[in-house]
């Protein structure tokens, strides 16, 4: 078994929580995320199924919309949209997200881009992967400085979409909206429990002894290494280029 | 139709109009931030549809900006926007925070003469608690227990962009970038800077026609190649990342900022 990248095992953890979508929407600049949606193509093409539509903003060979920057959240509300990707500068316990800032709103002592369509997309969108590689105490916190986007919503706000899993750095968790709250589900190699409790700002449950993040097998890593790297390039070049200089010093 | 230069049109900005500029890759006309920041309008309040980035920054680094009603703003892979950021720490701007789709809607209402459209989700956001301009309704339609957030139609007095082609009878081609007409329709005055201007009318061919936005929304035209840069212009150019990453590290400060805006010009075409 050949050495795989902590990247590739985050691409091969998003290939398998999309599983079964039709059609899933990318940021920009998501390249992961972006990989993790090819890969699952791939992965049913060779299989000889149909793979996901895959949608990526910004993206002039991945945006089959015609209808300007509108479509993407038209064609969500129309329930067209079946798995996009959210980050965040903060995100809690409760699934809350924080786009625009920290601190005092609106005068925050950092403030980042701002909300984008989370606001939206986050209500509407059945599976909603919160995605942030870093994974530190100053990411997760007890409590967003401000709710660009709220994790669950009371009884009788219309909510057909919402987070199903947070994907970081060091591990996956699972989203209970019933609690609401996460769930360690598998920690990622080199890392474990202590360590992920000690970067979490926020309470979550977990087995005693969490099971290992599931490394891809032989036949995924060379659809990734092969083809998915070359769709990625045509959009990503620079990520595509520098996984490919990671692989040269790890697979001989 | 007036065909114009960017200096000339600048002048229809008047202090404290309401301005709507599209996002960094729908067509952003960075030929018209000099001569707006020249003709020195300020008080304005923008309108990004639905983000904003570097004509937003320098806009609002050359002090002529009140309010940014914006889902976004950042100049993407270089960042964020520098001298934005330095405003909402200071309070010198005052911030309408956004979601794209509502800003979408508020577009589409005006673009009906609805006084307002409505829209799922931001139930529960800190988005809707400080915008004391959009309201929750219960669904009339519904049998009851439906909230549903009512986002008021957004006209602005100003929209300006930049495309690749207008006829010489005012038509402009916009593709499928088609947020760029909805914000023609919403506006009273929209500007508009093209990389040429053809002999034969755009409606004449159907292929084209589709995406035109008819000389009936357009105020005034004017020429000025390589318009978008340093952003790209969808089937022309690429963006010039470099040269992004170049403002984005010198606007750091006030004194970077004004040392950037006194001495870059055009990129040579």
């Amino acid at each position: 078994m050949a050495e795989v990248l902590p990247r590739e095992v985050l691409i091969c953890t998003i290939a398998r929580l999309l599983d079964g979508v039709r059609h899933v929407a990318v940021g920009a600049s998501s390249p992961i995320p972006a990989a993790g949606a090819m890969l699952l193509r791939a992965m049913k093409e060779a299989g000889g199924a149909v793979g996901p539509r895959i949608s990526i903003l910004g993206s002039v060979e991945h945006n089959f919309f015609t209808n300007g920057s509108a479509e993407l959240f038209d064609c969500a509300g129309q329930g067209r949209i079946d798995a996009f990707f959210l980050g965040g500068g903060q995100i809690d316990g409760f699934g809350n997200v924080n786009l625009v800032g920290a601190g005092d709103y609106p005068r925050s002592s950092v403030r980042w881009p701002g909300s984008f369509g989370s606001a939206y997309l986050y209500f509407v969108v059945p599976r909603v992967i919160l995605f942030r590689e870093e994974h530190t105490p100053r990411v997760f916190v007890e409590k967003v400085d401000f709710i660009s986007a709220p994790g669950v919503s009371p009884e009788g706000v219309f909510r057909s979409g919402g987070p199903v899993a947070l994907l970081t750095g060091k591990g996956l968790f699972r989203f209970d909206k019933t609690r609401p709250g996460f769930e360690l589900e598998s920690v990622h190699p080199g890392h474990d429990l202590a360590e992920i409790k000690q970067a979490t700002g926020f309470r979550f449950e977990h087995d005693a002894a969490p099971q290992q993040t599931a490394l891809p097998d032989r036949a995924t890593l060379d659809l990734l290494r092969g083809r998915v790297f070359d769709e990625l390039a045509e959009t990503y070049p620079e990520f595509a280029a520098q996984m490919r200089r990671d692989l040269g010093t790890v697979d001989a | 139709m007036v065909l114009s230069e960017p200096r000339a049109m600048a002048k229809h900005i008047e202090p404290g109009m309401r301005v709507a500029l599209p996002v960094d890759y729908a067509g952003v006309s960075m030929a018209m931030t000099r001569p707006i920041i020249e003709h020195g309008a300020g008080d304005l309040d923008l309108v990004c549809v639905p983000t904003g980035g570097l004509q937003v920054d320098q806009l609002v680094g050359a002090g002529l900006v009140r309010t940014v009603e914006t889902s976004a703003v950042s100049l993407g892979e270089a960042g964020g926007a520098p001298r934005f950021n330095a405003a909402v720490k200071d309070g010198a701007v005052r911030l309408k925070d956004a979601t794209c789709p509502a800003i979408h809607a508020g577009l589409m209402a005006a673009q009906k003469g609805s006084p307002f459209m409505p829209l799922r989700g931001l139930i529960g956001t800190d988005l809707l608690r400080h915008r004391d301009d959009w309201r929750v309704i219960d669904n009339p339609l519904a049998d009851g227990g439906d909230p549903i957030v009512l986002i008021p139609a957004i006209k602005p007095d100003v929209t300006i962009f930049h495309v690749p082609i207008a006829d010489r009878f005012g038509n402009v081609w916009i593709g499928r970038r088609r947020e760029l007409a909805a914000m023609a329709y919403a506006s009273r005055t929209v500007l508009v800077t093209v990389e040429r201007i053809v002999e034969e009318s755009l409606l004449a061919d159907e292929m084209s026609a589709a995406g035109v936005l008819p000389a009936l929304y357009v105020t005034a035209v004017a020429r000025a190649p390589k318009g978008a840069w340093p952003y790209g212009l969808w089937g022309e150019y690429p963006a010039d990342s470099a040269e992004i990453a170049r403002y984005a590290k010198a606007a750091r400060t006030t004194d970077g900022f004004s040392a950037y805006m006194a001495q870059a010009q055009m990129e040579p075409a």
